[in-house]
């Protein structure tokens, strides 16, 4: 319990009980959170005064200014109910047309990934680095079975191979499936976007801290839907091309 | 250890939304169109080149040349209409 309060390092993973999101690794997913906060004090603003109307009138029934049946008239009162939620509504729609747009902008990424979603495991390909006679890298991520499982690794979430990401990069996946509709889901960076077969879905992520990432798929696919998990590390520029020139 | 330079296909007005199923595909028509018209060692083509290897996902690019070495091909390759433009 006190290892639960006194953690001090970045959650990138889903935790038992967890109530509220995985730390953020994106600007994207900041602005999510950011908004959700501004949001949920609105949300509490209205909870409260809705429960006390609520309490009011359940308790001081006959008394209760709030439910004067004789009431006719009150244009004040009608003018202040529609204005005051109209004006709370645009306060957290601002914010949040920012947010869409801006998540919705790939203006100019430096690398692209391409995810493809299969029946049950990813497939990744960097084809940037193609030279011309046309050999790309790909490879396939399983998840590991739990009897292969060595100490400290996550069941249902740990990989054979994870997608290697430079940090600081403007990313661009490019997401899409060979068979039924999956999603590739990485709550730290804020993505979550169906890859659809025949379709090519874009989507963009700079992540801003190096660190291991773990996403699930969020569509149903089949049986094993819940065992086809996305493992990103995101490292040094100078250890990602390092690491291409292994492959 | 190899000079890398981290560059790919940016923003492209005319595909401006998520989907781009058919950024890939422009892509890869206007390649093999541009090949046809200009030749193999053209250096603009391979623009078109480094789009579509970056965006399109590799299945679907060998089902395309596989149907285009068939003759079975779906997509409209046709030049005539560019060859009257290139005499003028």
């Amino acid at each position: 319990m006190r290892e639960m309060m006194m953690n001090n390092m970045l959650n990138d993973v889903p935790t038992p009980w967890a109530m509220y999101f995985q730390d953020s690794a994106t600007p994207n997913m900041e602005g999510m959170m950011e908004l959700h906060n501004n949001v949920l004090f609105y949300l509490c603003v209205m909870l409260g005064f809705v429960t006390y109307m609520l309490y009011n009138v359940m308790t001081v029934y006959n008394k209760s200014a709030m439910a004067y049946k004789y009431m006719n008239h009150g244009q004040f009162m009608e003018m202040m109910w529609t204005t005051f939620p109209a004006m709370m509504l645009l306060m957290m729609a601002f914010p949040s047309f920012m947010l869409l747009y801006m998540c919705d902008e790939v203006m100019a990424p430096a690398m692209t990934i391409k995810a493809m979603g299969l029946q049950w495991y990813w497939k990744y390909e960097y084809s940037d680095f193609m030279v011309e006679k046309g050999e790309t890298m790909e490879f396939e991520s399983y998840m590991i079975p739990e009897d292969l499982l060595e100490d400290g690794q996550l069941r249902m979430l740990d990989v054979d191979a994870s997608v290697v990401c430079p940090v600081d990069t403007h990313m661009r996946f490019m997401v899409t499936s060979a068979d039924v509709i999956h999603d590739f889901c990485m709550p730290s960076l804020g993505i979550k976007i169906d890859a659809a077969p025949g379709r090519l879905n874009q989507t963009s992520a700079l992540m801003q801290r190096e660190g291991v990432y773990y996403g699930q798929c969020s569509e149903l696919c089949g049986v094993m839907h819940s065992s086809m998990p996305i493992k990103i590390e995101a490292v040094p520029t100078v250890d990602f091309l390092a690491w291409i020139d292994e492959q | 250890m190899t000079e890398y330079k981290l560059q790919t296909p940016g923003f492209d007005a005319r595909f401006p939304q998520q989907n781009q199923t058919k950024h890939c595909y422009q892509s890869y028509l206007d390649y093999h169109k541009c090949v046809a018209l200009k030749g193999s060692d053209f250096e603009p083509c391979k623009v078109f080149w480094h789009t579509f290897q970056s965006l399109c996902p590799n299945d679907w690019i060998e089902t395309w040349d596989d149907q285009r070495a068939n003759g079975t091909f779906p997509g409209d390759l046709s030049i005539e209409q560019f060859k009257d433009v290139k005499k003028d």
